[in-house]
């Protein structure tokens, strides 16, 4: 017998997935919510993306070539995604050297240090949003106004989210039902005409993202059903009790983070809990989190610190929330 | 809704390209080389030496206790050695090689093609046919048969049901058996139950044969308490703890057998090699094999005297092409890359896959990005990644607690691994050193 054959233990056939190929699933999911940014905030919006992107991919190819000095590993897609999911927090009026100092934190510390894709605790985008957050509030809370298809270099005008709006006005005595003739209309907040960062104003832009991925099953219905599910029973409950001093489960569902927040974010894989009913756990506990915080906090949005704080439970959830195991034994 | 099991399970290509293939005998070989161990158990003690002639069906290894079967020769001709040869697992096994001459039958074998569906012999008369004539489970486990079927004192056994999911991708040996053989099937099936003192079975098959659905389904009217169930296609349907919780809704405790849950299962070829050695007193000596893959100019199922090698059923499907890169015997989830094409195909053989030099490499090993897919498709509720990791780090106990043990092999884990982790290679491993441990704990 002449022919050399190859000898490996089954199975014998894969499926075809890759790292790449839902690296790259997840980018695609993001251009609806990237474009709605990019139409309501124009050139502004286009340029920090732009930013975000590039200085991800340059910083890990950077550090892994000639810190670490390792094969860089920027082709597998997940330092675009990094990028593009910052953008997606940021105000499109924010200046270059904010963004990459946030950067430089989201890739260096929060994703290389701990080992690279796969090793890290915490969602790196929202390290490095948090990290600016404490660092540079006054910029990071500084939304332009929408301003559809404005491509000119104008100084865009500033106007507080909504979610600041009915923060601050609550705080200093306002009815409720008033400043909710202030706000954008629930219809213009589903589409995305509304003050916020670049990747957050279009639910519906990011939940034909969600459909996608999920779609192509590369998340799971469980944490962004369960976080949503949570914020809006939570809410619904406080505005029964008090009508005049809780905003309805609408509110909270479509301002703010919230609907980036579940689907793209908290849904990230590496720093997610590896079984559904682990992940259902994970997704109650943010939407807990994002609601005590927007509504008893200092801050009006909590979306981000909520996941944070979660993504440091993942790992006591994965030793204490086990699979049902097939032909459990009932002690 | 179609009947399924309910946790895990992925969709491999199903590629099926033998399908609707008649089966095709295979002209005899010149010599075949007989392994004289062929199935899970105690080895046999063989009967024959060079020199001697045998005739087709005759016994030539004895089993070597209850948990063992015996060998029967496949053809007519002389023994020309009595030696340790290598077979499909890549060692060298204590073996008959005969060199053929005519084609002598035993003369109490019928070798009629009539139907015969009257079952003379009485439950313990069935188990020790079966036990004589060499059944094993030809599902690829092998099994004796008759060891199946002999319940211990305190057990009860509620159901029979027949394997004939074959949600192994590729093959097609199942399948072509029951398009042809319908009748043969539900006569061994009811043996099967008469063994068993049951009066219902049930035979699963998966919804990609609806062919074989419905003409089972027909067929079966004309016998009692037998029942047709069409499952989901999902592998892996045809495991059978998968297969009892789909059909049954019940599960196999952990650790446990089928006869746990009052259920005993059957592979739908041993079915049909029962119909034969009970009804037709012919020994377990030949099978069907499906012989496929992509390169391969004629995929067919071919009906194959045991022993024969592995090359002549290659040649007689096209052969082998330059750029054939692997051989795989059995199916591409569970079975086992040969290193060598000259090695006999014996009872458990259902398959010889044949794959391009492209699609025998695996993907570089990625790091592990905690995408959880190995959890959600593990049909046992494993959790691979976790497995892997303790069974690297040489954490055995972890391997124990966290039920390696439970794995059933499957290959689902592997298979859908994005970053192509070979997870069930590190579970084998931590699986085979926990057996150690407890078998030399239980020493103690
Ligand atoms: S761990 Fe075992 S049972 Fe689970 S998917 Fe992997 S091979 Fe199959
Ligand atoms: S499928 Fe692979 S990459 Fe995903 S969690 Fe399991 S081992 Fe890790």
């Amino acid at each position: 017998m002449s022919k050399l054959l190859s000898v490996s233990l089954s199975p014998h056939v894969h499926s075809g997935n890759s790292v790449k190929k839902e690296m790259y699933g997840v980018i695609i999911a993001m251009i609806p919510a990237m474009l709605v940014g990019f139409y309501a905030f124009g050139l502004d919006a286009v340029r920090v993306t732009a930013i975000s992107v590039i200085a991800a991919v340059g910083f890990e190819y950077l550090i892994q070539k000639f810190l670490l000095k390792i094969e860089p590993t920027v082709t597998d897609g997940s330092a675009i995604i990094t990028g593009m999911l910052f953008a997606f927090n940021m105000p499109s009026n924010l200046p270059i050297w904010i963004i990459l100092i946030g950067i430089l934190v989201s890739i260096g510390v929060a994703k290389l240090s701990f080992g690279g894709l796969g090793q890290n605790p915490f969602n790196p985008a929202l390290v490095g949003r948090v990290f600016l957050l404490i660092s540079f509030p006054v910029q990071m809370t500084t939304w332009p106004k929408v301003n559809p298809m404005n491509f000119s270099m104008v100084d865009a005008e500033t106007a507080a989210t909504p979610l600041a709006l009915v923060k601050e006005g609550l705080k200093n005595g306002d009815n409720l039902s008033d400043l909710m003739g202030k706000i954008p209309s629930f219809t213009d907040m589903f589409l995305g005409i509304m003050g916020g960062s670049i990747g957050e104003i279009s639910a519906i832009a990011i939940l034909l993202g969600g459909i996608y991925m999920l779609w192509k099953k590369i998340i799971s219905w469980h944490i962004p059903v369960s976080m949503l599910g949570t914020i809006a029973i939570i809410a619904a409950i406080l505005h029964y009790v008090n009508p005049q001093a809780y905003a309805g489960a609408d509110f909270h569902l479509l301002t703010g983070g919230a609907m980036l927040g579940a689907v793209f974010m908290a849904t990230d894989m590496v720093t997610s809990p590896m079984t559904h009913k682990g992940m259902l756990i994970f997704g109650f506990g943010i939407g807990l989190l994002t609601i005590l915080i927007r509504v008893f906090g200092a801050y009006p949005e909590g979306v981000s610190f909520a996941i944070l704080i979660m993504n440091a439970f993942v790992p006591i959830i994965n030793t204490y929330v086990k699979p049902k195991r097939f032909g459990e034994v009932k002690k | 809704m179609l009947k399924t099991f309910p946790v895990g399970g992925v969709h491999p290509s199903e590629n099926k390209f033998s399908a609707g293939k008649k089966i095709e005998t295979l002209p005899l070989p010149k010599s075949v080389t007989i392994p004289a161990g062929q199935h899970i158990g105690a080895p046999t003690q063989i009967l024959v030496k060079k020199g001697d002639a045998v005739k087709v069906g005759q016994i030539i290894a004895k089993a070597g206790g209850f948990v063992s079967a015996n060998i029967h020769s496949s053809v007519s001709g002389k023994v020309s050695k009595v030696d340790d040869i290598f077979d499909s697992s890549g060692y060298r096994r204590p073996s008959v090689v005969i060199e053929v001459e005519g084609d002598e039958w035993l003369e109490d074998i019928d070798r009629s093609e009539n139907l015969k569906t009257e079952i003379t012999l009485s439950k313990e008369e069935i188990i020790k046919k079966i036990s004589e004539m060499g059944i094993v489970g030809l599902g690829g486990a092998t099994f004796p048969t008759h060891v199946k079927l002999s319940i211990p004192d305190g057990k009860k056994v509620g159901n029979l049901l027949i394997n004939a999911v074959e949600c192994e991708p590729y093959l097609t040996a199942d399948h072509q058996l029951m398009m042809e053989k319908a009748d043969e099937i539900l006569v061994g099936t009811t043996i099967l139950m008469k063994a068993l003192n049951v009066n219902k079975a049930y035979i699963g098959i998966e919804n990609n044969k609806p062919d074989a659905i419905s003409h089972l389904s027909e067929k079966s009217k004309n016998y009692k308490g037998i029942e047709v169930v069409a499952l989901k296609v999902q592998y892996p349907q045809g495991g059978e703890k998968q297969l009892i919780k789909a059909v049954l809704n019940r599960e196999v405790p952990s650790g446990g057998l089928p006869l746990d849950v009052g259920c005993v299962v059957q592979n739908v070829g041993t079915a049909f090699a029962i119909y034969e050695a009970v009804q037709k007193n012919k020994p377990l000596f030949e099978r069907i094999v499906t012989v496929t893959g992509k390169s391969v100019n004629k995929p067919s199922n071919f009906l194959v005297r045991i022993g024969t090698s592995t090359d002549t059923l290659i040649e007689a499907a096209g052969g082998l092409h330059e750029n054939s890169g692997k051989v795989v015997s059995g199916g591409p989830m569970m079975g086992k890359a040969l290193s060598r094409t000259d090695v006999p195909i014996t009872k458990g053989s259902s398959g010889v896959l044949i794959f391009k030099e492209e699609e025998s490499k695996r993907d570089e090993i990625k790091p592990c990005i905690r995408c959880a897919k190995c959890v959600s498709v593990c049909p046992m509720g494993l959790e691979p990644y976790l497995l892997m990791t303790v069974s690297k780090s040489q954490n055995y106990e972890r391997v124990e607690s966290e039920r390696a043990l439970d794995c059933i092999e499957c290959g689902s884990c592997s298979y859908t691994c994005p970053s192509s982790r070979p997870l069930l290679d590190y579970i084998r491993l931590g699986k085979s050193e926990v057996t150690k441990i407890i078998r030399s704990r239980n020493q103690k």
